[in-house]
């Protein structure tokens, strides 16, 4: 067994999607202790094993301090609670990898989920964690919500492309033919471009099909050192390359065209040495359908402004198109815990390199997979994080 | 859609809600008080920035000053939020004639004819607590 094509050496080990959508009886704390214990079941390992926990704004209390103790981690060496918002889950698996390549800890235990649904969160309401944000001072008058900046990429990128509201409900649609295998997925109807331009428009050009599901529950990662997974039974799932950065309104010179992944993803693939061409899946993350769009074109799937041409006629359905995307239905129609949709790309993105994901949507003889993470709000302040993950022969 | 503006303005629980006062925007809300719309102009890498700061953001120099705009843009992007709001809203982004971009709001015009790379202009409206804040409206 050779890990000679990892950079770094950190393996994905255990990984656990909570299957309730809503979940009106649990605590939000409660969640994150059955999604942990679930990803150690997933692993082979124990609480024991944990020496190292990271968790986002969704953790309820003060980060790690309250959910080690309340989750029962007594052996952490290392904790990090880096909140990118939906992102975040990405960027704690690139730091878990580091600071495993540095030796800082071995098994590293990240956590996520919420109850939005059961709470009655919607992506038209401006999120109360903002408030204290230097910038919310001036914005708090015109209502920045989820939607209605989202939908301002989406009018600027038809405007300078021509991209059109066809083109983004190819997205869904792929989507949707991926959900209807999905036993756990919100939304299992298989739609048609029609069936989204249909849909009620909520923040033009976003209709309310090109918006992600709102859903509770969460999920979880174990990343561990070699050594570790050399242990294991799972198939190993190898860290290749990662990197990550912050986009926002840079002191007024927006752009809203590009992510900041169009910075962070070059990163990723020179560390993992591999090319766009080379990926044949890839968790793009999606709380709208603009939001896969965009990151397409940062990705290096295509050119900038090329998105639309690149998911017209079901380009992203796996089996049928030339880049399977979101196979377990994404955030689009299967799962966003938390309104944080990274979790979920880092879980399918691994059931893939394992062979583990529905027969109907297992890309055959997968080597390498990517999964990309937006958090916050594109058409504001965002974090971007990208990882390039491998299967070990 | 302009009607519903007026009803808008004309109705108290339809107000804007309010900007958040604090130390480093008490120069811009005091001058929009008096409908002037005030950027922060950064005197080293002679550039504006917004949302206003007291270290300019494209360069970390401390030596920024207020200059008055003659709130003059276009349309760099928008949306119309219909749906899950109270009463549907225009909400954009305004490039000035400066160069820098402002998330705004876009009042006085029909929603429906609003375009990507329109003119507008400045106007101040009260908010719901009196406060007044900027929007923008189509100028000829």
């Amino acid at each position: 067994m050779s890990f000679a094509a990892t950079k770094y050496d950190a393996c994905i080990a255990g990984i656990y999607e909570h299957p309730l959508r809503v979940a009106p009886d649990h605590t939000v704390a409660q969640l994150h202790a059955e999604v942990a214990r679930g990803a150690l079941l997933d692993a082979g390992l124990t609480l024991d094993d944990v020496d190292g926990y990271f968790c986002a704004g969704d953790a309820p209390g003060m980060g790690p301090v309250s959910m080690a103790d309340y989750l029962g981690l007594k052996k952490l060496k290392y904790v990090d609670s880096t909140d990118t918002g939906g992102s975040s889950y990405l960027t704690h698996v690139n730091h878990a990898a580091r600071a495993i390549a540095a030796g800082q800890c071995r098994v590293a235990l990240i956590t996520l989920a919420g109850r939005p649904k059961s709470e009655g969160s919607s992506g038209t309401q401006v999120r109360s964690q903002w408030a204290s944000a230097p910038d919310f001072a001036f914005e708090k008058p015109y209502s920045p919500a989820p939607l209605n900046t989202y939908a301002m990429c989406a009018m600027r990128h038809m405007y300078e492309f021509g991209t059109t509201s066809e083109q983004l409900a190819w997205i869904k649609v792929a989507a949707s033919h991926h959900a209807q295998h999905n036993p756990n997925a919100a939304l299992k109807d298989v739609l048609t471009v029609e069936d989204v331009l249909n849909s009620p428009m909520i923040a033009d050009p976003l209709h309310r099909a090109d918006c992600c599901v709102v859903t509770d529950s969460g999920g979880a990662l174990i990343v561990v050192h070699p050594d570790i997974a050399k242990t294991l039974k799972k198939p190993v799932v190898t860290m290749m390359g990662a990197a990550e950065t912050t986009k926002g309104q840079m002191g007024g010179k927006v752009d809203l065209t590009y992510s900041g992944l169009a910075w962070a993803a070059p990163l990723a693939f020179k560390e993992a040495k591999l090319t766009p061409e080379q990926i044949r899946y890839a968790s793009i993350y999606d709380s709208f359908t603009i939001t896969v769009l965009i990151q397409l074109e940062d990705l290096g799937f295509c050119k900038k402004g090329e998105g639309g041409k690149f998911v017209e006629g079901g380009q992203l359905i796996s089996g049928k198109g030339k880049l399977a995307f979101n196979t377990d239905g994404g955030g689009l129609c299967n799962n966003h815990p938390a309104n944080r949709g990274g979790m979920t790309k880092v879980i399918e993105a691994v059931r893939q390199l394992r062979g583990e994901a529905h027969p109907e949507v297992q890309v055959p003889n997968l080597e390498f997979a990517l999964a990309s993470g937006i958090g916050g709000a594109l058409g504001t302040r965002h974090g971007a994080a990208a990882l390039i993950m491998g299967r070990l022969k | 859609m302009s009607q519903l503006n007026e009803k808008n303005s004309a109705n108290k629980e339809h107000r804007l809600p309010s900007p958040i006062n604090n130390l480093e925007n008490k120069a811009f809300l005091e001058a929009a008080q008096d409908n002037q719309l005030v950027l922060k102009f950064c005197n080293s890498c002679k550039e504006p920035h917004y949302y206003p700061r007291t270290i300019c953001p494209h360069c970390g120099s401390d030596d920024t000053t207020w200059v008055k705009s003659n709130g003059l843009g276009e349309i760099y992007s928008y949306t119309v939020m219909r749906r899950g709001v109270e009463v549907p809203f225009a909400m954009a982004y305004v490039r000035l004639q400066e160069g820098i971009s402002m998330l705004t709001h876009l009042t006085n015009c029909d929603f429906d004819a609003i375009r990507v790379g329109q003119k507008v202009k400045v106007v101040f409206q009260e908010t719901q607590d009196g406060q007044k804040t900027h929007l923008f409206e189509p100028a000829p």
